[in-house]
């Protein structure tokens, strides 16, 4: 067991955890963070996605210890109040059916736009890998494209 | 859970009111915190609870697993109410005799609660301007109900249902009440939202997954890792050492370790040495489908359906047709893996957890426990997907009896590998075709003999071409076996369309026919001189094949490089007809855009309703292309999304466009109907493309697996 000093949607917050622990459980279990999902544990299905530094992460299998001093952010630091464009353009284009890939869906998809403002077909192709057992995948990328026209920030 | 106060509720409306424009959103579900309302004064059934501050609360009773009933049941009780979508908090409603049967399976809520809820808000609102009338002293047919109001119409006055609230709870509750004329619907047939969006897009707690309460321990469980071995014995030395680790039970036939984490309880279990007896035989796919191959070639003693004499037709002369199609056993895997909470002491149960029958749950527990179902309380949140998998009641019953056997609340999760290897699957099924081709070019003789592993069903008795073809016969073989099989969303037609649609395909092309047109052709026999019984409506399979062939313009793709399939099925009430589009990447075929036509009578949330559809037919694809559960020696060989694969973006169609023929039939449901015809679509159009049949799922291209996904992307 260790003490971990991190930064969790820009607020200090300090864990025990064995270092081993998956940011996620850390997240779910020690800060009840819980918008973060558990789907597979093996970095498969992208339920579990945060961003640290801004780049997506699938948390379920990164350690704790390997955090440092990044910034991680996660569904519920996205935004104050659900108003990131990725976040409105998943509510305007009502993508969901159950709802719980779309926490992971809505960061890899932030995360995607940040590094490609304007995707393209290919570009959603290549780098949405996440799984979502409802099939929303059509209303996921008309998502993204609504969500690159409202502009997401570099 | 907060009640929310009149003060908070006056501050939430008055912001809600200039929202009012965006249509299809509920403000107040997003603005308040959720719970019950304190201070109900109005409430004439289960359903509607009206404050005197004009506060309407509609309590939706069926599990919500991604189909959208929790927001499709509460817009028909608004519609009756006469509410605006946008002033109504929904609640879920907890297990409660008062709200009928709760279940969320065979596409059954809308079909079966469409009436009955409808008169529940009808009832209120007659309630409500009666005791405006009343109040006014005048007559009630003078009066009208309007956006949360009773006006007067010679006068125009006007009472919000909030000042009338407390008066019309006062009266006796009418049994005759007028419903509304459906062409004055204004909420029914709109597009409406996930009730539930706000929640999701910004990680409120929603799911079982995600219950928090003083004291719960977390529960991971060690089981068998073969169907066909039982607990024998375990020693929990390593695993008590391991911090965090607070107790180890044995249950179920189970070996529970709990601690403070999910993650200590998951390390714990994981140094669990346990010892399994092999107590029934270990069986292997290899072994079943030897047994399948072996009985399709033989005809059972008593067929399931005989119209005509199949074996004559054979032998008159006719062309004979014979294909084997088959299909794997899936795993139900929705996103959310099995968990339940369950605080189980003095002789009580409390649980709250995913479950698609509550009612069952709360039997099933009680009996496990030793105790009065009335004891046992059952909440559901909002759940993770069903598919079917949580029909059974294994989740909630294992976790009341660690609970019970620890002592503690207790929140059981199981991982993925636990969720794959320890399924009701849909079971794995071949079956053989055989058709005669006359003369004269006609489709005189068809005969599909199936064999299902233990408990399932892979034909369709009277669906369609039965009735159409003059000698036709089906023939059910069941393989014995210990590996536990269930529902998987829609059962028996997920299996049965994939042959009955493709091997069609097969015969249009052997009889050089446009593969619609001889449908259209088997129809037309089918309703003006049908053989035996028909379980499908002629007029409703033909609505949506013609709807579909206008909307893909079908016959006439002149699109270089664009293949199209076809096929249609009717299953759960529902009729739905598919195109899909294929192109070739690289010399693999991609299914790029699928056009759909659904006859599931009148739409109630069309959002909703393209949502399941539009969903359904990327979940069909995603089998189709990549889902197989098979056995080795009892133990399922594929433990996680690595080895059980879906779908990635790249394989998704770009496009899914979704029309409902327009009736003004009562609806029916849409969690499963759209799956079973995309299969065969799909395959039929591989074959247009390429010239090659698919006659086994999962298809299996050999298009690049999903790529390796990386921990860490950077920018």
């Amino acid at each position: 067991m260790a003490t971990y000093h991190l930064s969790v949607n820009n607020k200090p917050v300090t864990v025990n955890a064995d270092a081993d622990t998956p940011l996620l459980w850390v997240l779910r279990d020690h800060l009840n963070l819980v918008g973060t999902k558990f789907g597979c544990g093996i970095a498969a299905c992208g339920a579990c996605t945060v961003h640290i530094d801004g780049a997506a992460v699938r948390s379920c299998s990164f350690p704790v210890s390997a955090v440092d001093v990044a910034k991680v952010t996660t569904i519920e630091g996205l935004s104050a109040t659900g108003t990131h464009p990725v976040q409105a353009a998943w509510s305007e284009m009502d993508v969901a059916q159950c709802g719980y890939c779309q926490s992971g869906q809505i960061m890899a998809a932030a995360a995607l736009l940040k590094r490609t403002p304007n995707p393209t077909d290919a570009d959603i192709d290549a780098q949405m890998t996440n799984i979502c057992r409802c099939g929303t995948h059509t209303r996921i990328r008309r998502a993204i494209h609504l969500a690159a026209k409202k502009g997401v920030k570099k | 859970m907060e009640a929310v106060s009149r003060r908070s509720f006056l501050k939430v409306t008055s912001i809600a009111a200039g929202s009012s424009l965006v249509l299809g959103f509920n403000f107040l579900n997003d603005a308040l915190a959720g719970g019950h309302i304190a201070d109900a004064v109005f409430a004439p059934n289960a359903y509607i609870t009206i404050n005197s501050a004009g506060l309407v609360t509609l309590m939706s009773p069926n599990p919500e697993i991604g189909q959208g009933i929790k927001t499709a049941l509460p817009m028909i009780l608004a519609e009756e109410l006469d509410v605006k979508w946008d002033s109504v908090y929904v609640e879920m409603a907890p297990l409660d005799p008062k709200y009928g049967s709760q279940t969320a399976g065979g596409s059954g809520a809308i079909r079966g609660r469409f009436a009955p809820i409808r008169h529940a808000g009808a009832t209120a609102r007659q309630m409500l301007i009666s005791a405006a009338a009343q109040q006014w002293g005048v007559k009630e047919d003078e009066c009208y109900a309007e956006d949360g109001h009773v006006i007067h119409k010679p006068s125009g006055k006007k009472l919000g249902y909030g000042e009338l609230a407390a008066k019309a709870a006062t009266l006796p509750v009418p049994t005759d009440v007028k419903l509304k004329d459906p062409k004055d619907f204004t909420i029914i047939g709109t597009r409406v939202h996930n009730i539930d969006n706000q929640k999701i897009i910004t990680g409120k707690p929603l799911y079982g997954m995600d219950t928090r309460r003083d004291g719960m321990l977390f529960a991971m469980v060690s089981r068998p890792p073969a169907f066909g071995k039982t607990l024998k014995s375990f020693d929990d030395t390593e695993t008590r050492k391991v911090a965090g680790v607070k107790n180890v039970v044995q249950a179920h036939g189970v070996v529970a370790v709990l601690a403070t984490s999910t993650w200590a309880a998951k390390k714990g279990r994981d140094v669990l040495k346990v010892v399994w007896d092999d107590s029934s035989p270990l069986e292997s796919t290899a072994d079943h489908e030897a047994a399948f191959a072996t009985m399709v070639e033989t005809k059972t003693e008593k067929a399931a359906r005989e119209d005509g004499d199949v074996d004559k037709a054979i032998a008159s002369g006719g062309k004979v047709i014979e294909a084997i199609y088959s299909v794997p056993n899936l795993s139900h895997s929705p996103m959310e893996p099995m968990n339940f909470f369950a605080d189980v002491k003095d002789g009580k149960a409390e649980l709250y957890g995913p479950t698609q029958v509550p009612s069952s749950m709360r039997n099933d527990v009680a009996k496990a426990l030793g105790i009065p179902p009335e004891n046992v309380s059952i909440g559901m949140p909002r759940q993770g997907g069903g598919f079917g998998r949580k029909l059974r009641t294994d989740n909630g019953v294992e976790a009341a009896l660690i609970s019970a056997a620890a002592k503690a609340p207790v929140q059981m999760m199981w991982t993925r590998e636990d969720d794959i290897q320890g399924d009701y699957y849909r079971p794995a099924s071949m079956s053989k075709y055989r058709a005669v081709i006359s003369a004269d070019n006609q489709l005189v003789a068809w005969h599909v003999n199936a064999a299902v592993l233990t408990g399932g069903l892979a034909t369709m008795r009277a669906g369609f071409p039965a009735a159409a073809i003059p000698n036709f016969r089906i023939d059910n073989h069941n393989v014995k076996s210990n590996i536990p099989t269930g529902p998987w969303r829609g059962p028996t037609a997920n299996a049965s369309a994939f042959g009955d649609e493709s091997f069609l395909d097969e015969l249009a092309i052997e009889m050089k026919k446009d593969p619609v047109a001889l449908r259209l052709e088997l129809l037309e026999k089918a309703k003006t001189q049908p053989v035996g019984q028909a379980g499908y409506d002629v007029d409703k399979l033909k609505s949506v094949i013609d709807l579909v062939t206008k909307m893909s313009n079908w016959g006439n793709n002149k699109t270089k490089g664009v293949y199209q399939g076809f096929a249609a099925y009717y299953s759960f009430n529902t009729y739905v007809a598919q195109v899909a589009e294929v192109t070739l990447v690289n010399g693999m075929p991609r299914v790029s855009k699928v056009y759909c036509a659904v006859n599931c009578g009148r739409v109630v949330n069309l959002s909703g309703a393209e949502n399941q559809v539009e969903g359904a037919i990327v979940d069909g694809l995603s089998h189709a292309l990549f889902s197989k559960i098979t056995f080795d020696k009892g133990a399922v060989v594929q433990k996680n999304f690595n080895s059980y694969k879906f779908l990635h973006m790249q394989d998704a169609p770009l496009d899914v466009i979704v029309k409902f023929v327009p009736t003004e039939d009562a609806p029916t449901g849409l969690g499963e109907p759209g799956l079973p015809p995309i299969a065969p679509a799909v395959a039929n159009a591989i074959f247009a493309a390429t010239g090659k049949r698919y006659r086994k799922l999962p298809f299996e291209l050999g298009a690049t697996p999903p790529k390796a996904t990386p921990t860490k992307q950077r920018v």
